[in-house]
């Protein structure tokens, strides 16, 4: 199978025949990946990536999940994965910090490089890689510890601080990043279960963020909550990408629309179509793509 | 009736879907009463066979826990236990206590003449009594010389018959205690001179073949040693075992039959651990004997089984998402077994080894195997020294004939069940107490 990635300049001839063939409407010209079964439309590279990735396949078992997905992942963007259920965005965001690894069924093959490191490489350690790489998960998963507890676990286990007071000023700190400091300033000693979801799942974002990784992911991080948490988790993501590389997996088309600046959309284990937010929106190359957003499917 | 369409609503005959409902309504709620009457009867059944079971044991236990006791003057005759009048605490020892019972009970009932009715009337006291009254003098020589009303331990016979159990219009021939004992205890009771005092004894003594002697400690030390090593063996083993198998083996064929194996010990028969426990710690390993060590072993191979099922069940029962987080932190397998699955699947694990330990509380059949339903009448004082165990204990004295035996048999019975409501109230109040809500 053909992994590389070919960027096509824009040739009349060439054009014609693979628009047609992918179902490409437009007109104009655009870079097109080729694989033998399918293209990705849009360029899946950026000028500064922080993680690249080509030709990754998942499987499950006999299932072929993910097929020979190309993407590279800006250094401090928000890239949105939106597509329709069980279309591999997920497993693909657990494919970056290998979180599919305790999947006894699950085969990843392909390369993943996070800067210079293939993460898959016999040589780094899942425990060195998630620290780099944090995650925020759909349901908030606080552990039934203390919110203090909760924020600390990290720079804890992973040895980052010296003492106390240094440890209580990156929690206070996680927590004032993560936008919820003044909430429970005075309770730190409650279980982080005590909280509501939306407070939770910031809780989880102070948690992932004390150990201060280069990439988050997060999957679905605002679908178990209301519209009023779901804003602020949204306000909380655009100030962290000012630090931070953000993956997000959305089902909202909207949430993707306000928070991302790429998006890649996703169709039955296929990266279809990746781009700028504004245009993948506005301006859809692909049926499926525009399909999709405009809620004929999905 | 003008019927709709005859395909969507078939079979009918006419008649609507009300009609069809209410016809067959009675029936069903018949079958529901009846199945809750079922459901009554059983539970009442049950009820009452728990309550004829406890009824039964504690009537026939309850009287064990009062021991009678009959005053006798004693004088502490200085030329029986100190001929030599220099105090030497060996002499003292060494002494002649019976002759002071003897004396003392002479002293009560001057008429009794002859050997034969003189051996009925020493027979009121136990054998135990010359012992009583030498650890009294050994701890205050200072009653030598004197003479003192002093409260002796009665023998059994005269303690069933105190406590109302022999029939006294039964004929001498047909009831254990003889006429004249009869008048004699009357006389004392009526002078104020017999009592039933709370039985220290039956919680203070090991056993012996004199049932007003007779106690439970042997059997209690014996029970407690040999559930330490159940303990401290099986849990942590339990444990582990459950971890490794739950969070970190492979899932393949090897660890699907092991599984399968351990589903199959715990269903083993226990006498079958007994005979391995003699084949293996005894025989192959040179272990001795009526050892709670070695009974320990053996019970402990028989808990481990029950106690990694429900290990393995508690730490099913810890969410994924704990798991999820833990790891999307970046902790290693066994920080994230460690810090978080761990605490929350230890409750359930220990409810589950307090119940597999409460099972091992009331085992018999593997002890006897390894010789532990020996009689032993010294306390054990550590897990090398020859044991029994509660359970033996009962089956021991259920053996034997002596109404007093009957109601120490009653009375161990209650123990037993009692530590065994302890153990299962323990394991209730732990899990309540850690339950956690995720």
């Amino acid at each position: 199978m053909n992994t590389s990635t070919i960027a096509i300049e824009t040739k009349a001839a060439l054009d014609g025949a693979l628009n047609a063939a992918a179902g490409v409407r437009k007109e104009s010209s655009v870079e097109v990946t080729d694989y033998s079964n399918r293209q990705t439309v849009g360029r899946i590279t950026v000028d500064n990536p922080k993680m690249v990735c080509r030709g990754v396949n998942v499987y499950y078992g006999e299932k072929h999940a993910l097929k020979n997905v190309g993407l590279d992942i800006g250094a401090n963007e928000v890239i949105a994965f939106i597509g329709p259920s069980g279309c591999g965005k997920s497993t693909f965001l657990r494919c970056l910090n290998r979180m599919n690894d305790t999947i006894a069924t699950c085969r990843v093959t392909g390369q993943i490089k996070l800067d210079a490191d293939d993460i898959y490489d016999k040589s780094i350690d899942v425990v060195q890689l998630r620290a780099r790489v944090g995650m925020v998960f759909q349901k908030p998963n606080p552990f039934p510890k203390s919110i203090y507890e909760n924020v600390a676990y990290g720079p804890r286990i992973h040895g980052m601080v010296n003492n106390k007071a240094e440890l209580d000023e990156l929690v206070y700190a996680s927590l004032e990043r993560a936008g919820l400091l003044k909430e429970v300033e005075k309770r730190l000693d409650e279980p982080g279960t005590s909280l509501s979801g939306g407070q939770q799942q910031r809780l989880c974002i102070a948690r992932a963020i004390a150990v201060n990784p280069e990439v988050i992911l997060m999957d679905e991080p605002c679908s178990a909550l209301d519209p009023i948490a779901t804003a602020k988790i949204e306000e909380l993501i655009d100030e962290l990408r000012e630090n931070y590389t953000i993956v997000i997996v959305t089902h909202s088309m909207q949430q993707a629309a306000r928070v991302s600046q790429r998006t890649a959309y996703f169709h039955l284990g296929d990266l279809i179509e990746v781009g700028d937010t504004d245009q993948i929106f506005t301006n859809p190359r692909h049926k499926l793509t525009e399909d999709y957003i405009t809620g004929r499917f999905g | 009736m003008n019927k709709p369409n005859s395909a969507t609503v078939p079979a009918t005959s006419g008649r609507d879907i009300k009609t069809i409902v209410n016809a067959s309504l009675p029936r069903r709620h018949a079958a529901e009463r009846r199945f809750r009457w079922y459901g009554l009867i059983a539970i009442s059944l049950g009820l009452a066979f728990v309550v004829l079971m406890f009824a039964n044991i504690i009537g026939k236990g309850y009287s064990a826990f009062w021991q009678t006791y009959v005053q006798v003057p004693i004088s502490f005759d200085a030329a029986v236990l100190d001929p030599q009048g220099n105090r030497d605490a060996k002499a003292i020892e060494g002494a002649d206590y019976g002759a002071l019972v003897r004396a003392g009970l002479r002293a009560v009932f001057p008429n009794v003449q002859g050997r034969g009715e003189l051996r009925t009337l020493y027979a009121l006291v136990s054998s135990d009594a010359p012992q009583e009254l030498r650890r009294t003098v050994m701890a205050n020589p200072a009653l030598i010389g004197a003479t003192q009303e002093v409260w002796l331990l009665a023998s059994a016979t005269v303690d069933t018959f105190v406590k109302g159990n022999i029939d006294r219009t039964l004929d001498e021939t047909e009831r254990p205690i003889k006429d004249n004992q009869v008048a004699w205890i009357d006389k004392l009771a009526a002078a104020g001179k017999v009592e039933q005092r709370f039985n220290t004894l039956l919680f203070g003594s090991g056993d012996s073949r004199e049932p007003e002697q007779a106690g439970i400690r042997g059997a209690l030390m014996g029970s407690f040693y040999t559930l330490l090593v159940t303990f401290l063996l099986s849990f942590p083993i339990g444990v582990a075992t459950a971890v490794y198998l739950e969070e970190f083996a492979p899932k393949n064929r090897w660890t699907d039959l092991i599984e399968v194996n351990i589903n199959n010990l715990a269903a083993v028969p226990s006498i079958v651990f007994g005979l391995l426990g003699l084949a293996v710690f005894i025989n192959f390993f040179g272990l001795p004997r009526s050892a709670p060590l070695v009974g320990g072993l053996v019970l402990s191979l028989m808990t481990l089984p029950v106690i990694i099922i429900a290990g393995r069940a508690a730490l099913t029962s810890v969410p994924p998402s704990i798991r999820e987080a833990a790891l999307g932190m970046g902790a290693s397998k066994l920080q994230m077994v460690g810090h978080h699955v761990l605490p929350l699947a230890l409750p359930g694990m220990l409810t589950g080894s307090i119940i597999g330990m409460a099972r091992a509380l009331g085992e018999s059949a593997p002890l006897l195997m390894i010789g532990m339903v020996a009689f032993i009448v010294d306390v054990p004082r550590g897990f090398m020294d020859p044991a029994t165990v509660l359970p033996v204990q009962i089956y021991l004295w259920a053996d034997l004939p002596e109404r007093a035996f009957v109601e120490r048999t009653s009375a161990a019975i209650m123990v037993l069940l009692g530590f065994m409501i302890l153990m299962n109230g323990l394991a209730i109040v732990l899990r309540k107490r850690f339950e956690r809500r995720w």
